[in-house]
């Protein structure tokens, strides 16, 4: 990349920068909340992205990392009153060590590609039916965590109006946007892209793989704890049936996917224009007076076949061209 | 616990285990061949349960007659399905593969819910009470009758496999991609009558299940997990794997329901395949790669 084309980088990300920081004071509440969910989705793509995007390792349980980070400091803060702050490294912890765990099994036993991708989907149904008859963590019924007054900003205690969430999340995203681009520039990035290009040959090369895949998913699991703190503390309330689904898992991939798997600004574009999308239909088909259940998620589906037949590598990689920038 | 308590649902295990066995089996048959991980096969059995049910309201068709019109069906869309959408990415990566047929999942399960609405539907048959009894055991005729239609079907596949030549010629398509391309088979016209075929278990499978079961839309991302943990506890590719991975978590799910709790049921499958992927790969039938 010549100096011409890094400055202009600069510039648009700069000038998306400065809309970012100054929306909560032209947007009402609803849009505020569209836009966080935005960022959530795009902070947790880049951390499902560091496995898939870098390493080539097929994650379709994500949700599991969600899902066990939201938990952990969700049910610290509700049976033992301990804050946000605290429970958001225990929760990383767990999460680590959980991804850990997974990663062990899986590469010790040479698990890849679609065994891999089903071996975490299992993990992710096993602990979501499990979670199901916990009693700690309400089970079925639910974990709901106390909603205090919303209109102060109470960082000890991650209390606040929606702007302060909103915030939060944009500093996560830009967070892990710079993470991840430092880290693709580092020696282990380019481990990681060599084994998801070939790992025989990077095996070869004296590069150990199996050491490299579990830093991948250990920084990936631990990404995504952060992601299931704040959405604890974002929603407040917990359940199994949702937080875990397979489905949730599936949000979380779309967006990187549609954006551009293993490039830097995919996720966030993804999570973007999938996010708009969603709520575009469900507006339109308002406006049209067409409120049948199931035909959001049609339109939706058949958006999906259009970007996945037509733009294999994600939308991110034409766009990034046509504007002359890298990744 | 009474033991014949136990015995009765060991074998409703068993029968209901060889109707997931089946359709397990088309998972695998198409796996196996075009190598595509097919994210939408339980979406394709709720489908195939919809149509036994609808054939049976509007025409008063019996499930078991319902097999003919349905698979026929089934075979001539999966086949367009995979001659049309999915040839094209048999090249790409699996992340990729997964998305498209994901998307494809989604428009599936949502269409239905947007045609039947989210009511469960049945089919009403005057066999459904009826059963056999051998001492203290009692069987359900109707889950006898799906559990044979279920042997018998995979019969036929596997003979089809074994003694045609276009059994022979798919077979060698899966064996040596280019060996196969070499000596001038069609292959894409082969990948398609594979998916159709995995279609025509699918069919048949949801045809018999339509009768043990009510169909809801959200049924087809239930199917689609439990089929993936079938076919790789049985090994992926293997046709006797598929059967006896259908009745191992057929029997499992009954013992879990009965044991710990129905709603745990699908937990003790999923254990099952961890345990399996961990210590033996390729699955219980499965061969090494």
């Amino acid at each position: 990349m010549n100096f011409a084309l890094h400055r202009r980088a600069t510039v648009l990300l700069a000038v998306l920068a400065a809309a970012l920081v100054a929306l909560p004071w032209v947007a009402d509440n609803y849009l505020i909340s569209v836009a966080t969910l935005i960022l959530f989705l795009a902070y947790t793509g880049q951390a499902w992205n560091v496995m898939m995007g870098f390493a080539g390792q097929l994650s379709l349980g994500h949700s599991l990392y969600v899902g066990v980070g939201a938990y952990v400091a969700g049910g610290l803060f509700f049976h033992f009153g301990l804050g946000p702050w605290a429970g958001l490294w225990i929760a990383i912890l767990v999460c680590m060590l959980l991804g850990a765990a997974i990663g062990f099994l899986a590469f010790r036993f040479g698990i890849s590609g679609v065994y891999f991708a089903l071996l975490t989907i299992a993990f992710a149904e096993f602990t979501r039916i499990g979670f199901d008859h916990i009693p700690w963590t309400g089970g079925p019924g639910g974990l709901f965590l106390k909603v205090a007054q919303r209109d102060q900003v109470d960082l000890l205690h991650f209390r606040g109006p929606p702007a302060m969430y909103y915030y939060s999340m944009l500093v996560l995203a830009a967070g892990a946007l710079a993470l991840c681009a430092a880290m693709l520039r580092s020696r282990a990035g380019y481990y990681w892209q060599a084994i998801r290009e070939d790992e025989e040959a990077a095996q070869a090369l004296g590069i150990n793989t199996f050491r490299w895949k579990m830093l991948a998913v250990i920084v990936s699991s631990a990404m995504t704890a952060v992601s299931g703190v704040f959405f604890a503390f974002y929603y407040n309330n917990l359940f199994p049936e949702q937080i875990f689904h397979i489905s949730r898992s599936i949000e979380i991939i779309l967006g990187p996917i549609i954006g551009g798997v293993g490039t830097l600004f995919g996720p966030i574009l993804g999570a973007a224009l999938l996010t708009v999308l969603s709520d575009g239909i469900t507006e339109l088909l308002a406006a049209f007076g067409w409120e049948i259940p199931g035909i959001k998620q049609v339109f939706y589906g058949v958006v999906l076949l259009g970007v996945v037949m037509f733009l294999p590598n994600g939308i991110w990689p034409p766009i990034a061209r046509r504007l002359g920038i890298g990744r | 616990m009474p033991i014949d308590l136990i015995v009765n649902v060991v074998i409703a295990g068993v029968l209901t285990g060889l109707v997931y066995g089946l359709m397990a089996l088309g998972l695998s048959v198409i796996f196996g061949v075009v190598r595509v991980v097919n994210f939408a096969h339980g979406e394709m059995m709720t489908i195939a349960m919809y149509a036994a049910v609808m054939l049976f309201a509007m025409l008063k068709l019996d499930p078991f007659l319902a097999i003919v019109p349905v698979a026929a069906a089934f075979f001539v869309l999966g086949y367009l399905l995979q001659r049309a959408l999915i040839n094209p990415f048999i090249t790409r990566p699996e992340h990729s593969q997964f998305m498209l047929l994901v998307a494809v999942a989604i428009v599936l399960v949502n269409g239905m819910l947007m045609i039947f609405g989210p009511d469960a539907r049945n089919v009403q048959t005057d066999y459904q009470l009826d059963s056999f009894a051998i001492g203290p055991i009692l069987i359900d005729a109707a889950r006898l009758y799906a559990a044979a239609t279920a042997l018998v079907t995979t019969a036929l596949l596997f003979l089809f496999f074994r003694y045609t030549l276009t059994g022979k010629a798919i077979r060698a398509c899966a064996d040596n991609y280019l060996g196969a391309k070499v000596v001038g088979l069609n292959i894409r016209h082969l990948y398609g009558l594979t998916f159709g075929l995995g279609a025509i278990c699918v069919a048949v499978a949801g045809c018999a299940m339509s009768i043990l079961l009510e169909v809801t839309p959200q049924l087809g991302p239930v199917y689609t997990l439990l089929a993936f943990v079938i076919v790789i506890v049985g090994g992926l590719g293997s046709m006797g794997g598929a059967l006896l991975g259908g009745v191992l978590i057929g029997v499992s799910e009954a013992l879990a329901g009965l044991f710990i709790a129905p709603s745990a049921k699908s937990m003790v499958s999923f254990g099952l395949l961890i345990l399996v992927l961990l210590f033996r790969p390729q699955g219980l039938l499965g061969r090494k790669s």
